[in-house]
């Protein structure tokens, strides 16, 4: 699992945060804290990452998350190659060492990798060259490093602090790398209470053995909570033998202002997107005062640079 | 040929022997064990001070790879791997390509491993065309061929109903079913163990239900229908206490489970190694201690090596897209010292799952060592160490989850019908 750091315990890979030590992703949301303000000026560039390239190696297709990438990347200085392998060469049998090899024969200095299969960016980190780092951009139903660190960064700016809080994660779990993220990022930023809410067709096996109490009943687990993540209904998920339909799954496990009334008052509600309007979540909720769902766009592209900064062993100038 | 092995450790589980013993081979025959005949004159000495004499070990899994997938392993490479493996008879599951449901394509396999060295090959039937799981194989004329049983292998068999006039079929003539118990519906797609490492990794489950409703299902059609039937590669705590309760009422089943299962887990899956993709999945800790147990109260039959080679291409890929299957020929004798010494089991027992009680399973002489019968024998060093890698391993295949461990325990002869197959480089 330490592929990820080096021998002196810095980042090498982003594969997962589980087992990413804390200090670690500390240092990521504090970094990212520094660049939050190049956004905001009227150059948005810093040079750190000069003269590198960035290869994004999309296995799976993915608008938004690439493009936060691709800003990330340019706003280092970055050169910024994009591959969209889905409908190139993976499509005509290439297999994914030979794409690999012929990128590193390019002169790549980072690869953002994702791929439909969990383990794929963790299989790549392990062929690569020793001088490039993988970061893992989702990969299957495993992991999505940077999305679960935004949301820690997005947490931390509006609830300061993690270890006095209640966080519920609310819906598809099962095939969720982003809710494998989060909870492994709360566990270990020391939240002490991490619920899971959904139906028992979408809440994975033993999944209370990642530290999580598991509720089916979403009234009963929003109560007290201070953060709110709600996760998106894959559209081919909303019918068949998990769910009979989105209607009945909207009753139940949607976000409505009535449940998120049951959380603190002060509660925030956050969401990966792209949201379901009217599936998981209700457009007043979505677009209500307790929502942060557009910051943790922004905070995406400070993370990613945060984390991109340091893979390149410039993230503590 | 005439062979004297000489002061070696003979152990042999069928008639309890275990002395330090000289063996008399001639004619492909062992002819004396003890005093040698008076007029013997040995073209080859063979000199087993410190050595392990035993029987030569029976396999009751090994995929050949012919015909149709030669650029996975071939014939040759696999009978070499399993004779340096101490192996002198193996079953051949029939899932080639064509898959073995015709008499023409069992007497070709039989016709080319009978001029190859190693091994005697005996094939497993398919028990459906194809492999299609809806049209019954010519069982009796493909036993007339040389096949000792019937199996569907790995391939899906939806229909019950195929399923019960199989054993049926079978048992109109006596013939065997090896099943290897998995429900399709609830495996389908899973790549791992459904359980806590598969939801840490978000790897497809197969839940241990998968094999408990098949197996219900199964003990239940051979309790009605009466057939002989062996359950291959049993993977979970749950699926062995079903048939330890079938065996106790009488029912006549077998089972084997494969020696990679009895030291491996969900647990090691955690690097994602491709090599670790088995069929049937890795399962829980628990799972694994259930195994290691009823070998050890024999409750399970038989061990095996689930020999399956695949090219390194198909390995190179992320998990979830990875072909199944481990090399295994080479590592069944080393995987089951291990499981005997960390059990604290005699060897006597622990060789006795590897050679006479599967040869029993398979219905053939050899697993035993008796005078007139086969001279088939396996010499092996208990405490020699070794690490392996592609360059220990004879197979093609060097996808094994074992690469780059030590083994304790190493072949240094393997006579088959009285030739030496089998020499390790000294």
């Amino acid at each position: 699992m330490n592929r990820q750091l080096t021998q002196d315990g810095r980042l090498r890979h982003l594969l997962t945060l589980d087992g990413l030590p804390r200090a670690i992703i500390t240092q990521i949301l504090d970094t990212a804290e520094s660049f939050m303000d190049v956004g905001e000026r009227e150059v948005k560039k810093v040079p750190l990452l000069r003269g590198k390239s960035i290869f994004n190696l999309f296995f799976e297709p993915s608008t938004r998350t690439r493009t936060t990438f691709e800003i990330a990347a340019k706003r280092l200085s970055a050169d910024v190659v994009n591959l969209n392998i889905a409908t190139s060469s993976q499509t005509k049998g290439e297999a994914i060492l030979d794409t690999v090899d012929n990128l590193s024969a390019m002169h790549a200095d980072m690869f953002i990798v994702r791929h439909s299969q969990s383990g794929a960016a963790h299989f790549i980190a392990q062929h690569v060259a020793p001088h490039i780092s993988v970061v893992n951009a989702g990969d299957g139903r495993h992991a999505h490093p940077t999305q679960g660190l935004l949301d820690m960064f997005t947490i931390r700016r509006f609830k300061g602090e993690f270890h006095n809080l209640t966080v519920a994660i609310v819906g598809d779990v099962l095939h969720s790398r982003v809710a494998r993220s989060q909870i492994h990022a709360l566990t270990t930023l020391g939240v002490p209470e991490v619920r899971v809410i959904g139906p028992k067709t979408l809440l994975p096996t033993g999944v209370e053995q990642m530290g999580v109490k598991v509720f089916h009943d979403m009234e009963a687990g929003l109560r007290g909570c201070d953060v709110v993540i709600m996760l998106r209904l894959q559209n081919e998920r909303m019918k068949g033998a998990r769910l009979p339909s989105a209607q009945e799954y909207f009753k139940f496990f949607g976000l409505t202002p009535e449940k998120l009334a049951l959380a603190k008052p002060d509660a925030i509600v956050m969401h990966p997107g792209p949201m379901n309007r009217g599936v998981e979540i209700a457009s007043e909720v979505a677009d209500g005062p307790q929502s942060v769902i557009l910051p943790q766009v922004t905070y995406g592209i400070a993370v990613r640079m945060a984390v991109m900064a340091m893979l390149a062993g410039t993230g503590n100038a | 040929m005439k062979i004297h092995i000489k002061n070696g450790r003979v152990i042999d589980p069928m008639s309890e022997r275990d002395e330090v013993a000289d063996i008399f081979i001639a004619a492909g025959k062992i002819v004396a064990i003890g005093q040698g005949p008076a007029d013997f004159h040995a073209n080859r000495t063979i000199d087993a001070s410190g050595l392990i004499v035993c029987p030569g070990l029976v396999d009751l899994s090994v995929r050949l790879r012919e015909p149709g997938f030669e650029y996975k392993a071939t014939l040759e490479s696999e009978m070499l791997a399993a004779a340096a493996g101490g192996i002198t008879s193996l079953a051949c599951p029939p899932d080639t390509d064509p898959p073995l449901d015709e008499p023409g394509l069992v007497e070709m396999l039989k016709f080319r491993a009978k001029n190859l060295p190693g091994p005697r090959v005996y094939p497993i039937g398919a028990m459906t065309q194809k492999l299609e799981g809806q049209m019954l194989t010519e069982m009796a004329e493909l036993t007339e061929a040389g096949c000792r049983a019937f199996t569907q292998a790995d391939a899906p068999l939806t229909d019950t109903l195929v399923l019960l006039r199989a054993m049926e079929y079978a048992a109109t003539f006596g013939f065997s079913l090896w099943l290897r118990p998995q429900d399709v519906s609830l495996s389908r797609g899973g790549v791992a163990h459904d359980g806590a490492v598969a939801t840490r990794l978000g790897l497809q489950g197969i839940p241990a239900l998968a094999e408990t409703v098949a197996l219900s299902t199964i003990l239940q059609l051979a309790r009605e229908t009466g057939a002989r039937i062996h359950l291959a590669r049993l993977s979970t705590r749950d699926g062995i206490a079903m048939v330890r309760a079938a065996k106790a009422q009488g029912l006549a089943v077998t089972c084997d489970v494969a020696c990679t299962h009895v030291h491996l887990s969900e647990n090691d899956l955690i690097s994602f190694d491709s090599h670790l993709h088995l069929v049937p999945p890795l399962r829980s800790l628990r799972d694994r201690d259930a195994i290691r147990e009823a070998l050890r109260d024999g409750s399970i039959d038989a061990l095996c090596s689930d020999h399956t080679p695949v090219d390194e291409d198909v390995k190179q890929v992320p998990f979830g897209e990875s072909a199944p299957g481990a090399s295994g020929v080479e590592l069944l004798l080393p995987l089951t010292l291990k499981w005997a010494r960390e059990m604290g089991v005699p060897l006597m027992r622990a060789l006795d799952l590897i050679s006479w009680k599967p040869s029993q399973i398979l219905g053939v002489p050899g697993g035993n060592l008796s005078v007139g019968g086969y001279a088939d024998l396996c010499i092996f060093d208990e405490s020699a160490e070794w690490v392996v890698t592609s360059k220990t391993l004879t197979s093609q295949g060097d996808n094994t989850p074992f690469l780059d461990h030590p083994m304790q325990g190493r072949v240094r002869y393997t006579v088959i019908d009285g030739h030496i197959d089998f020499e390790a480089p000294r």
